[in-house]
C-alpha cells in the first residue's frame, strides 16, 4: 500500500494545516501515521494475517472516496439493505453522513445519536474521553485501524446516559454507491453506554453498485458498569468490494456485550471484534454467521481479554462455504493471571458445500490464571446425505433440500439473536443465500 | 400398480436382495414379515430410491413407469411414500416448514398452486387430529428430540399430509403402545381407497388386526419365500420363521 501510505502522510499534512483540530486529536492522528510508517501493512508473515493475505487490498491504490452527488434514494437503500422504519437510523453514503436519508427521533431524553463530525462540536468532552482510547492500533496487524485513525473524518456517535434504556435499536447504515468506485472510506464510530444503560446498535454495510472499493471502519464502544450493549454487524458489501472492520469494546463491571456478526458480502473481508473484559463480573457473547460463495474470502478474528475475575465469554461462529470460498475464524482468548473464575466457551462450526471451499479455524487460548474454565471446539462437515435423502423422499428436490439443510445448519446461531425483526431478516437472508 | 421382478441389490460388497419379486395391485394391502436382517428395509429403501443401495438386477415398474430411473423426489411426486423404520432428525428445520415445503413441492409437481402458510395451517389442523398430535410438535425441529413413538407418529402425519398412492410402512408399529398403534393404523386405514395401496413391514401380527392385509409375505435371505393370506401372519407368530428358512438368515441382527 505504498502509494496509499504516501497519500496518508500527504493527506494528514494537508489536514493539519487546514483544520483547527484540538491538540489531543492531532496527537492521536500523528501517532496513527507514525505507527503505519513504522510497521507498514501486514502480510501473511504476520501471525494475525497468516490465513488471509491482505495483498489484494494493500497492493491496490485506493483514492479517498468521492462524495456522492446523486445520493441513493430511500427506495435504493431498501433494495439492498434491511431498513425498518421504526429504527432510528443514521445513513452514511461514501463515508459521509447523509442527513436527508437519516431519521433520528423518539429517543429518550439525553440519548445522543449524531454524526461524529457533529459530535466534535456538540460533545467534545465525551469524544475526547473515548475516541482512540479503546481501539488500539500500534501494531502491524492493526495497520488498518491505524489508517482509519489517521484518516477518520466522520461516522456515528451514540451516547446513552446512565440508567436509560433505549427501546428501539439504533441503526447505522453505511452505503457505498457507484461514485465510490475505486475509493476508500474510513467510517469511525463511537458508542458510549452509561452505567446501567441498555441499548442495541445495528451496523450495516451495503452497496448500491457492484464496483470495487474499500470500507475500512472502526467502531469503539465503552460499556459502563451494569450496562448492556447489544451490537450487531451486517457485512453485505458488494462482491468486488473489500471490507476491513474493527470493533473494540471496553466492558465495565457487571456489564454485558452481546454481538452478532453476519457476513455475506465482499470479495475479501476482515472483521475484528475485540473485547476487553475490564470490570469484574462482566461478560461478552460473540456470535456470528458467514455465508460465502464464489471466490469470497472472509476472516473473522475475535479477541476476548479476560482482565478481571468472574467474567464470562460465550462465542459461537458458524460458516457456510460454497464454491471456492475461503473462511477464517481465529478466536483469541487471553486470561490474565488476576482473572480467576473465568468462564469461557468458544465454538466454531463450518459446513463445506463444495470440495473447493476451505476453512481455517484457529482457537487461541492463552491462560495465565489457574482457576478458570475455558473450552473450545471446532467442527467441519458436509451436508448430511441421510437428511438429504429424507427430504427428497418427501418430494423436496435436490436443490431445495440443499438449501433447506444449509439453512438448518445456520438456524441455531441465528436464533440467538433476541432482536426479533433482525432475527427474522437474517433467517430470510440465510435461506436465500444459497438458492440454487 | 407396483411390479417388482427378480430384484437384486447390494450395499457395499454385500448382496442383500437376491431376486425379490412382488406384485401389488391398486386397492391392496400387503404385509411383509421376516427375520431381522432379511432385507425388508433394504427393499423399502430401494423402492424409495435410497442412493446407498445399488440395484444390480431386476426391475421395478410403478404405474407403468420404470421406478428405478426416477429420482427419489420424483417418486414422491408420483405418489410413493416410505415411512422410515428410523426417521431422520433434522435440527434447525421446523416440522411445519418441512411439511409445508413437502406438500407444496408435491403440489407443484402436479401443476397445482402452492398453499400459503395460513391456509396450510388449516390443512394441518385436520391432519393433526388423525394422528392425535399436539400443534406444538409443528414448531419443533423435524424429529429432533422426539420420542420413538412421536417419530413414528410424525411419519404418519407426513403420510396423511402427502396422501400417497403407494404407502410403505417400515416397522412403523415397532415400539408403539397400543394407543399409538391404533392411531397409526387409523392413519393408514383413512388413506385406504380402491386406487391406493400399502405395503406394511412388521414383525408383529397385532398390527394386522388393525390394518387387515390382503396378502402376507415372508422375506428371508433377500427373497420372498412364502406368500399367503392374513392367516399366515398368525401362523408365523406361532411358529417363527425357522420352518420356512431352514436356517437363520445370514447377517441376522437382533431388533
Ligand atoms: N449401509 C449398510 N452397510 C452394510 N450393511 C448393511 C447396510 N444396510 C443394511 N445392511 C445389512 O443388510 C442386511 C439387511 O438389512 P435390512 O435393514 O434390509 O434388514 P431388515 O429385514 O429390515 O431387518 P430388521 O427386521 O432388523 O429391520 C443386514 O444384514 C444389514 O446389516
Ligand atoms: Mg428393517
Amino acid at each position: 500500500m505504498s502509494t496509499t501510505e504516501a497519500r496518508v502522510s500527504s493527506f494528514l499534512r494537508h489536514w493539519e494545516a487546514s483544520t483547527e483540530a484540538p491538540a489531543w486529536l492531532r496527537d492521536l492522528k500523528s501517532r496513527a501515521v507514525a505507527s503505519v510508517e513504522a510497521h507498514g501493512f501486514p502480510t501473511t508473515k504476520n501471525e494475525d494475517w497468516h490465513f488471509t493475505s491482505p495483498a489484494p487490498i494493500t497492493e491496490a491504490a485506493f483514492d479517498p472516496m468521492r462524495a456522492s452527488t446523486t445520493a441513493p434514494t430511500a427506495a435504493d437503500l431498501a433494495a439492498v439493505a434491511f431498513v425498518p422504519d421504526a429504527w432510528p437510523t443514521l445513513v452514511f453514503v461514501n463515508g459521509r453522513h447523509a442527513p436527508h436519508l437519516s431519521r433520528v427521533r423518539g429517543l429518550p431524553d439525553g440519548v445522543r445519536v449524531m454524526s461524529l463530525a457533529s459530535a466534535w462540536h456538540e460533545e467534545p468532552t465525551l469524544v475526547e474521553r473515548h475516541l482512540g482510547r479503546h481501539a488500539r492500533f500500534e501494531e502491524q496487524a492493526l495497520a488498518f485501524t491505524a489508517l482509519n485513525t489517521a484518516w477518520m473524518q466522520d461516522g456515528a456517535f451514540v451516547s446513552v446516559p446512565a440508567n436509560v434504556t433505549v427501546a428501539e435499536p439504533i441503526h447505522l447504515l453505511f452505503v457505498t454507491d457507484a461514485q465510490g468506485a475505486g475509493g476508500m472510506a474510513h467510517p469511525r464510530n463511537l458508542l458510549v453506554v452509561g452505567t446501567h444503560a441498555r441499548v442495541t446498535v445495528v451496523e450495516q454495510y451495503v452497496t448500491t453498485s457492484d464496483s470495487g472499493y474499500l470500507t475500512n471502519s472502526v467502531t469503539e464502544a465503552a460499556v459502563g458498569d451494569g450496562a448492556t450493549l447489544t451490537h450487531h454487524k451486517l457485512q453485505r458489501e458488494g462482491r468486488q468490494a473489500f471490507h476491513v472492520g474493527h470493533i473494540e469494546a471496553t466492558l465495565g463491571r457487571d456489564s454485558h456485550y452481546v454481538s452478532f456478526a453476519f457476513s455475506t458480502g465482499a470479495a475479501l473481508a476482515r472483521s475484528n471484534i475485540y473485547t476487553a473484559l475490564a470490570g469484574e463480573g462482566c461478560g461478552a457473547t460473540l456470535n456470528g454467521l458467514y455465508m460465502l460463495g464464489g471466490s469470497q474470502v472472509s476472516d473473522h478474528q475475535t479477541r476476548i481479554e479476560h482482565a478481571q475475575p468472574n467474567c464470562y465469554s460465550r462465542e459461537h461462529y458458524k460458516g457456510v462455504l460454497d464454491d471456492a470460498s475461503h473462511g477464517v475464524f481465529n478466536g483469541k482468548v487471553y486470561v490474565h493471571a488476576i482473572a480467576q473464575k473465568t468462564d469461557g466457551k468458544q465454538t466454531n462450526n463450518t459446513l463445506l458445500l463444495s470440495p473447493d471451499a476451505r476453512i481455517d479455524t484457529k482457537p487461541q487460548l492463552e491462560i495465565f490464571a489457574d482457576d478458570v474454565k475455558c473450552t473450545h471446539g471446532a467442527t467441519v462437515g458436509q451436508l448430511d446425505d441421510r437428511m438429504a435423502f429424507y427430504l427428497k423422499s418427501r418430494g423436496i428436490g435436490a436443490a431445495a433440500a440443499r438449501q433447506l439443510l444449509t439453512y438448518a445448519f445456520a438456524a441455531d446461531v441465528i436464533e440467538t439473536i433476541e432482536l426479533e425483526p433482525l432475527r427474522v431478516e437474517l433467517e430470510r437472508l440465510a435461506l436465500e443465500r444459497f438458492v440454487a | 400398480m407396483l411390479t417388482i421382478t427378480n430384484l437384486t441389490a447390494t450395499v457395499g460388497d454385500k448382496q442383500i436382495l437376491n431376486g425379490t419379486s412382488l406384485t401389488v395391485r391398486a386397492g391392496e394391502v400387503h404385509a411383509i414379515m421376516g427375520p431381522n436382517g432379511s432385507g425388508k428395509s433394504t427393499l423399502a429403501q430401494v423402492i424409495a430410491g435410497h442412493p446407498g443401495y445399488e440395484v444390480t438386477g431386476g426391475s421395478i415398474s410403478y404405474e407403468g413407469q420404470d421406478l428405478l430411473e426416477m429420482e427419489p423426489e420424483e417418486r414422491a411426486h408420483a405418489g410413493v411414500f416410505l415411512a422410515f423404520q428410523y426417521p431422520i432428525e433434522i435440527p434447525g428445520v421446523s416440522n411445519a416448514y418441512f411439511l409445508r415445503t413437502a406438500y407444496n413441492e408435491v403440489r407443484k409437481s402436479r401443476g397445482e398452486p402452492e398453499v400459503d402458510p395460513m391456509d396450510f395451517l388449516d390443512v394441518m389442523a385436520e391432519k393433526l387430529k388423525v394422528v392425535e398430535m399436539d400443534e406444538a410438535m409443528l414448531q419443533r425441529s423435524v424429529n429432533t428430540g422426539f420420542s420413538g413413538g412421536e417419530k413414528k407418529r410424525n411419519e404418519i402425519l407426513q403420510m396423511a399430509v402427502l396422501e400417497p398412492k403407494l404407502a410403505i410402512l417400515d416397522e412403523t408399529d415397532s415400539g408403539l403402545d397400543i394407543d399409538a398403534l391404533r392411531i397409526v393404523a387409523d392413519g393408514v386405514n383413512k388413506l385406504r381407497r380402491p386406487d391406493r395401496a400399502a405395503i406394511v413391514v412388521t414383525h408383529y401380527q397385532r398390527l394386522l388386526n388393525y390394518i387387515v392385509p390382503d396378502f402376507v409375505h415372508v422375506l428371508a435371505g433377500g427373497r420372498i419365500v412364502k406368500s399367503g393370506g392374513k392367516e399366515l401372519a398368525l401362523e408365523l407368530e406361532a411358529k417363527g420363521y425357522d420352518w420356512l428358512v431352514g436356517e437363520p438368515a445370514t447377517g441376522a441382527v437382533t431388533a
